[in-house]
């Protein structure tokens, strides 16, 4: 079996049956990354081209990771660096990268909805690794992964997600990918930072933390866009921190054990405590391992569907 | 996937035959070895993986001591990866010891081309340098593509290209027994 579909740009087409053969793909490939020797060679042959168009450390560097893992070869392409100062348009960039054969291509990129006009437009397959504030579906996939490890079933698990979800790729594509394997999900932040209609995707909304956290197994912060600030989304920072920043006092109300989640980079101080993020429930940096793992599942799956 | 429907059915080896067959390979990787010192067996999933759970039960209450057992997946090493339109499942390989400077029987149940044997020991050199890489398979049946021979074998069976070999194993819920299926591979 593998995924039916070209590419990967939107967690909202995906099945939740392909979700759990990525899950368990993913779970495959873990393995290879505790080697000695960390590499298979099951996408020799194959080219993987990252596009980035925004800044991303952890992203870039765990797909090029991913696909070097699989023995493919990864080229990375930055707008800085590449004709697209010159006023390319993305399309023909990426058809110029596609005429070099490139079997893959990752996209990180400010405009929502850029992965999928990609993807209509070449034959390669399309990972979306970022669009705006629409989706960064591998992120979700990791999480899922994360909390997969320590909750075996999705299906009575409660997630709270905590800070600017209407500005976050990371909470829209795990709202999605959760409530489809039967989580529950809570949307936790002030009302400037709740989209309208959330309901719809069947995540209940709430603006009073304390209240939230209460019996949830899994607590998900998300970075406070500080370059946001002046926006009216929030008087200052101290303010925010106070009514939505994750402290040790805030993790007792959750379930004993609870997962503490933040995609990254995270602001220590802000919206998480700093002895919060290193504490025991953290689990914060096995998202980052676990991402590579999930990114060569991905690889995988599509490199059979082309 | 309709092979079960009234395919004909040849039985080669029934259930008695395959307990004498593993039996004898347990001796003969305990002659071959000199006992069970820096031995491991690792079994190809996943036929192989039962057989090797098999041996080494058989292995350890000969001689005593204890055999460390690995199983290992080798879809990520097959040669027809990029040929294929869907990609295989990909399962764990779970070798929880080091395998440098082991002498490794790896055990399959079928040998056939050649080529999945070539995978498992491209996997296994990929998580270290055993000191020597053995094969014990229940069934060799000819119509080897690549330069590969067992060393412990439980029977030869000729066969045509397009005959199906298939080894059904107690574990996977089937009765013990090694049978021909015609109609090619299913």
């Amino acid at each position: 079996m593998s995924l039916k579909q070209k590419d990967l740009t939107t967690i909202a087409t995906l099945t939740p049956d392909e979700i759990m053969l990525i899950l368990e793909t993913a779970d495959s490939f873990k393995e290879v990354s505790g080697r000695e020797i960390k590499k298979v060679p099951a996408l020799r042959g194959k080219t993987v081209v990252n596009f980035f168009f925004e800044p991303s450390t952890r992203t870039r560097t765990s797909f090029e990771l991913a696909a070097k893992r699989l023995s493919a070869d990864v080229i990375n392409f930055s707008p800085s660096s590449s004709s697209v100062v010159k006023g390319e348009t993305l399309l023909d960039t990426a058809r110029n990268i596609e005429a070099m054969q490139a079997d893959i291509i990752v996209l990180r990129h400010q405009a929502a909805g850029a992965a999928e006009t990609l993807a209509r437009g070449v034959k390669s397959s399309v990972i979306n690794a970022g669009d705006g504030w629409h989706e960064h579906p591998t992120q979700a996939l990791l999480d899922l992964f994360t909390m997969r490890e320590k909750h075996p079933t999705f299906k009575g698990l409660t997630v709270a997600i905590v800070g600017d979800i209407a500005h976050s790729r990371v909470a829209r594509s795990n709202i999605y990918a959760l409530t489809k394997m039967g989580a529950e999900v809570r949307a936790v932040g002030p009302p400037t930072m709740i989209p309208a209609f959330l309901d719809r995707l069947g995540a209940t909304v709430h603006y009073d933390m304390d209240e939230a956290l209460r019996g949830v197994d899994v607590i998900m912060m998300l970075r406070l866009q500080l370059e946001r600030q002046g926006r009216a989304l929030f008087p200052t920072i101290r303010e925010y921190s106070r009514l939505y920043g994750l402290t040790a006092d805030r993790v007792r109300l959750a379930n004993a054990g609870a997962m503490i989640m933040h995609p990254g980079p995270i602001n220590r101080g802000v919206e998480i405590a700093p002895d919060v993020a290193d504490s025991f429930s953290s689990v914060i940096l096995d998202q980052v391992t676990n991402g590579v793992a999930v990114r060569m599942a991905v690889l995988y799956l599509l490199a059979g569907a082309n | 996937m309709m092979q079960h429907e009234k395919k004909h059915e040849k039985l080669i080896m029934d259930g008695h035959e395959v307990a004498r067959a593993l039996t004898r390979i347990a001796h003969e990787i305990l002659e071959r070895n000199k006992g069970v010192k820096g031995l491991a067996l690792v079994g190809i999933r996943t036929g192989g993986v039962h057989l090797a759970h098999r041996l080494a039960k058989r292995i350890q209450s000969i001689e005593g001591g204890t055999v460390p057992i690995g199983d290992l997946d080798i879809t990520l090493y097959r040669d027809d990866l990029a040929l294929r339109k869907d990609q295989p499942v990909i399962r764990k390989t779970a070798i929880p010891f080091n395998i440098s400077d082991l002498k490794v029987v790896l055990v399959d149940d079928v040998l056939f081309t050649g080529r999945t044997i070539r995978a498992a020991m491209d996997g296994l050199i990929d998580l270290g340098r055993p000191a020597e890489i053995q094969l014990a398979v229940l069934v060799d049946r000819g119509h080897r593509q690549l330069p590969i021979k067992a060393t412990y074998i439980g029977k030869n069976i000729p066969t045509s290209r397009d005959e199906n070999v298939q080894v059904f194993l107690e574990e996977e819920g089937e009765e013990d027994r090694v049978v021909i299926l015609n109609g090619g591979a299913p």
